[in-house]
């Protein structure tokens, strides 16, 4: 049952930032590179799940795609916006609804951090006004505690970002092309302490699509279908640590990637050791951190050691990021979560140029996590 | 001109300090800051509200190193005069962990389970040239 839904299309439109050009006409860029990929039209498309936080209602780009008059559905899903699109798309042909469709994410963010505005309609918003309610904070919060339990030191988190830079400069659509040495780094301007300015990714601007297709009807697109074998998306539960929470509970629980992870595996019916390749959602280093024990990688603290011997670049034994994550890509909210899956696409293709993760991969992971404490994994196979 | 709490919907100024409006479930003692109608916990609505307790440990901290956006933030927002913060969660005993403004800013003068107590901190003038008053937590001295 698991095998009933392919990936047989993927398009992207380069992140970064794209002056005088739309979200959406990014977007549709996108759109037209998969259909293109798949070997179809934008009319063969039978549905749409489109995803965008802040660059307007997805729908809208049948006036620039088509009018074929086929179901598009917009999402909007906070930091998970993308992989719920991709769920939805999923869900959609698992149901026998529709055989082939296309799930399309893309965004373009003003510059800096994000401003997250909470007021109540006639109230003074108290949170952000008094300096509160940075996704940053909640990040630099995390990581530090992490740290201090754990003994994960900066370190730890200047080798994942400097990694990600150097992936990201093998990645002819990622955003920052630049490698940086752990030294640049740590170096640079303290953002949220301990994190600094180049262990954080940027808002950006970007578009992904993905055509999907029923499995046994998979060949008559491309030679080299994709297998999604599960997506899922958690909240949170009662009790866990997360962004933008002016009070917590004084239980602590796991939070949701713990519970997406463990969906997602239990579903596809394989463990994390037999991933070959995962993308993480890596908002700043210490998220990449922490997320690969709450993926089910490794222990807690472990980390400090599996970066240290290098076994999350591309030759490891668990190449992490390849295109250079977040930090390389920027996060464009709305098409994050379907770069992951991309990328994935591409390193189970064989086709992912220079950063390609040796010996055949044939398993792969993606995992984005965000506001206001969601979690979306997929897992992909060959 | 005098000073007036940043909202009284969630924060009273008294003479002795700020005073945090939270919400207590009736049926699980379950607390949430600010006041909500329902209970996260065990889902009930039989809720009501009470004022948080004022001294706690710190449980989680970092430290706000560029200006915020504004709007939301009602603070400075030039880089040249901005002065770094704290930000963290202090836990309140019985209660809940609240997130804050922290008056230290040093990161060698912080450490988590140390004493905190409530504390009032001008953001900046209101509308009418008051001083808008939120709330921070300072080490108990």
């Amino acid at each position: 049952m698991s095998d009933d839904v392919a990936i047989v299309g993927i398009g992207m439109h380069p992140f970064g930032r794209h002056e005088g050009v739309s979200g959406m006409e990014q977007g549709g860029v996108a759109v037209r590179k998969a259909c293109s990929d798949a070997g179809i039209e934008w009319n063969d498309l039978q549905f749409a799940f489109g995803g965008s936080v802040a660059a307007g209602q997805p729908d809208h780009m049948v006036s620039q795609m088509g009018l074929s008059g086929l179901q598009f559905i917009n999402v909007v899903n906070g930091c998970a916006t993308g992989g719920s699109a991709l769920i939805s798309a999923y869900n959609t042909i698992k149901s026998g609804a529709f055989d082939l469709g296309v799930a399309v994410g893309f965004d373009k963010h003003e510059r800096g951090a994000f401003r997250v505005q909470t007021g109540r309609q006639g109230e003074r918003d108290w949170y952000g006004g008094s300096g509160m309610a940075l996704t940053t904070q909640f990040f630099g919060m995390k990581i530090n505690r992490y740290m201090e339990e754990y003994g994960i030191t900066q370190d730890s988190l200047a080798r994942v970002a400097s990694k990600a830079f150097r992936n990201g400069s093998m990645n002819e659509n990622a955003w920052r092309r630049q490698a940086f040495s752990e030294e640049e780094v740590l170096q640079s301007q303290m953002l949220s302490y301990p994190l600094t300015q180049y262990m954080f990714c940027s808002p950006g601007e970007g578009g992904v699509a993905l055509i999907l297709a029923r499995a046994d009807q998979a060949h008559e697109y491309t030679d080299r279908p994709i297998f999604l074998k599960s997506a899922v998306v958690r909240s949170r539960r009662y009790g866990s640590f997360e962004v933008l929470a002016p009070s917590l509970a004084l239980d602590y629980t796991d939070g949701p990637t713990v519970d997406a992870s463990r969906a997602a595996f239990e579903a596809a019916g394989v463990g994390p050791e037999d991933i070959d390749v995962a993308q993480l959602q890596d908002t700043e280093s210490g998220a990449e951190v922490m997320h690969m024990a709450e993926n089910g990688f490794c222990e807690h603290g472990e980390q400090e050691e599996i970066l240290a011997r290098g076994e999350t670049e591309i030759n490891g034994k668990l190449p992490v990021n390849t295109d250079g994550g977040c930090l390389a890509n920027g996060e464009p909210v709305g098409a994050s979560g379907l770069r992951q899956v991309y990328e994935n696409v591409l390193q189970l293709r064989g086709g992912a140029g220079r950063r390609q993760v040796p010996d055949e991969p044939k398993v792969a992971y993606t995992h984005v996590y965000g506001a206001p404490g969601i979690s979306g994994v997929t897992i992909l196979s060959t | 001109m005098g000073q007036v709490s940043i909202n009284e919907n969630v924060m009273d100024l008294t003479p002795d300090g700020p005073r945090l409006k939270g919400m207590r479930c009736r049926q699980c003692n379950n607390h949430v800051f600010p006041m909500q109608k329902g209970c996260p916990k065990c889902t009930s609505d039989d809720v009501e509200e009470v004022q948080l307790g004022t001294r706690g440990t710190l449980w989680a901290w970092t430290i706000q190193g560029f200006p915020p956006k504004a709007p939301p933030y009602l603070g400075e927002t030039d880089p040249e005069k901005f002065k770094p913060y704290g930000v963290g969660y202090i836990e309140l005993p019985g209660q809940l962990k609240i997130e804050s403004r922290l008056t230290i800013a040093d990161p060698t003068a912080l450490k988590n389970g140390m004493e905190m107590e409530i504390v009032g901190e001008t953001i900046g003038p209101d509308e009418e040239g008051n001083d808008l008053v939120t709330f921070a937590f300072a080490p108990v001295t």
